[in-house]
């Protein structure tokens, strides 16, 4: 009887030891996980490498997912096309004549730009290229504007290199694994990216705000920023190539400025990483290894300002053929 | 005689691993990109969804240190600092162990209503940190839409959680 008694007390110690055993592994795990948060906060190495190898593991599996979706997309924005045909080829030709025009500007200042250049015997910044990759998973909540791309370390992407598409600027690389690599769109909190306002040459920073219009601040005093200007990278802090288009502010008030960017965060599919270091040599023989393209010449091309109004420097002798284009009735139509 | 024991023992060990099988795919699925406007910010929380689920019903099966790794993996595919995600789950599953006895046997539309107050706090304590992260005051519309999402997926879910509880072994 007693032994009985015994027995069940023992049981019953053992049950308390075991839910306190548990309350303590439940403690430690939150615990375990605030650390892990403050360790991502300082950029600590092991966690990086977690993220990475997670996000390698789901890559290809999101990247199959997401394929379907991509496919039935497109079928829906090609029947679209289908149906606004005619208009579309209207625009496209009015757009063509537009460009070829300034085609000949642009090749009439290339030139100039190269003579002038060898007179005072500048160095131009190295080339570098892109690393096209495509963009496969971007779920990233309320908190976070960011995307998962199927292209990582073994493609040649690094850490904090730029990523833009046809449209201008995306964001930056901020985690790289072997086959993954997570973007940090500009419109994040944790953004910032170092851009002047085109036509005045006035510096600043783009810092992202979570809203889809990041915000300039760090300009300078005397900066009157004007709503429809257009905002490029400034190539400071050498990660990114100056002149990348990035946006055109949307708002200025209260010595808050607003750029609304020129990429369209709804239909980003395909991203391209610019690379401005050295070149990985194509050593990657596999058939799958991202094409590296060269930067073309003159980037900005098919966004240049048409009402602009011509530069005071005319009179200094621009030849004639950028005087050929009359902005105005270009940008009229006809 | 052997091998059959073996094979249940293994056919057992693959049931058992269900719950958490199916958490994970959910989390993958939150992170594929769909061309809807706005969809990325707003993404339902299906693992959220799942866990509370599991830990009603099931929570043997899904231990506090397998909802920990789902956490991570949630982190590390959404881009949110890692270990975020993480304690918003452990918090969903530790009020849920606490309030077990309260959901047992309960009719679904109280169940519901548990899932809400649970949600709302996870979702506010994980808005509070990710505010503090950034040193920013993160505007909280659009967490706010991600839990009535989120709520209003939670029967489709539910449903679907339950059918997969069929394969499960009976309860011990």
């Amino acid at each position: 009887m007693a032994g009985k008694i015994q027995k069940q007390g023992v049981m019953a110690k053992l049950a308390t030891l075991r839910g306190f055993a548990q309350r303590f592994a439940f403690a430690s795990l939150f615990v375990l996980a605030f650390v892990l948060m403050m360790l991502g906060k300082a950029e600590n190495m092991v966690v990086e490498r977690a993220r990475g190898a997670i996000s390698d593991l789901a890559a290809p599996i999101l990247d199959a997912v997401s394929r379907p979706v991509a496919t039935v997309t497109d079928l829906i924005t090609q029947t679209t096309e289908m149906m606004n045909l005619r208009d579309e080829n209207a625009r496209l030709r009015e757009e063509n004549t537009r460009l070829r025009a300034w085609h000949g500007v642009a090749t009439h200042l290339a030139a100039e730009n190269e003579a002038l250049r060898n007179l005072l015997n500048y160095m131009p910044p190295a080339k570098g290229g892109f690393i096209s990759a495509r963009i496969v998973g971007d779920g990233g909540g309320p908190f976070v504007r960011s995307a998962l791309i199927s292209s990582g370390a073994r493609d040649g992407i690094s850490k904090g290199l730029g990523v833009i598409n046809e449209d201008g600027l995306v964001g930056r690389v901020t985690d790289v694994g072997q086959r993954s690599a997570r973007l940090l769109l500009l419109t994040d909190f944790n953004s910032r990216i170092p851009v002047m306002i085109e036509s005045s040459r006035d510096r600043a920073i783009l810092q992202g705000n979570n809203s889809s219009q990041p915000q300039l601040t760090l300009l300078p005093a005397n900066a009157r920023p004007k709503v429809g200007e257009r905002v490029v990278t400034s190539g400071h802090g050498g990660l990114l190539p100056a002149g990348l288009p990035v946006g055109i502010i949307a708002t200025a008030r209260d010595g808050q400025v607003r750029v609304q960017p020129f990429v369209n965060w709804d239909k980003l599919e395909y991203v391209r990483i610019v690379d401005f270091g050295p070149i990985p040599a194509p050593e990657a023989s596999a058939a799958d290894a991202p094409v590296i393209l060269p930067l073309p010449e003159r980037p900005a091309l098919r966004r240049a300002p048409v009402n602009e109004d011509p530069p005071d420097e005319d009179e200094d002798g621009v030849p004639p053929a950028a005087e050929a284009i009359p902005p105005t009735p270009l940008g009229s139509g006809q | 005689m052997k091998s059959g024991g073996l094979w249940q023992r293994l056919d057992r060990f693959g049931r058992n691993l269900v719950p958490f099988a199916i958490t994970l795919l959910l989390v993958v699925l939150g992170a594929v990109r769909l061309p809807v406007a706005g969809y990325a910010t707003v993404v339902p929380l299906f693992a959220l969804c799942a866990v509370f689920f599991w830990a009603v019903y099931r929570p043997q099966l899904l231990p506090a240190w397998l909802v920990f790794i789902i956490g991570l993996v949630q982190d590390a595919l959404s881009g949110t600092p890692l270990g975020l995600s993480a304690i918003m789950l452990l918090i969903v599953y530790g009020m849920v162990a606490s309030q077990r006895r309260f959901f047992m046997n309960k009719p679904f539309t109280l169940i519901w209503a548990g899932f809400t107050l649970i949600a709302l706090i996870a979702i506010v304590v994980s808005w509070l940190l990710a505010s503090i992260t950034v040193a920013h005051i993160i505007r909280p519309g659009p967490a706010m839409f991600q839990l009535l999402l989120t709520l209003a997926l939670y029967p489709a879910i539910t449903a679907m959680l339950a059918g997969a509880q069929r394969l499960l072994p009976q309860q011990a």
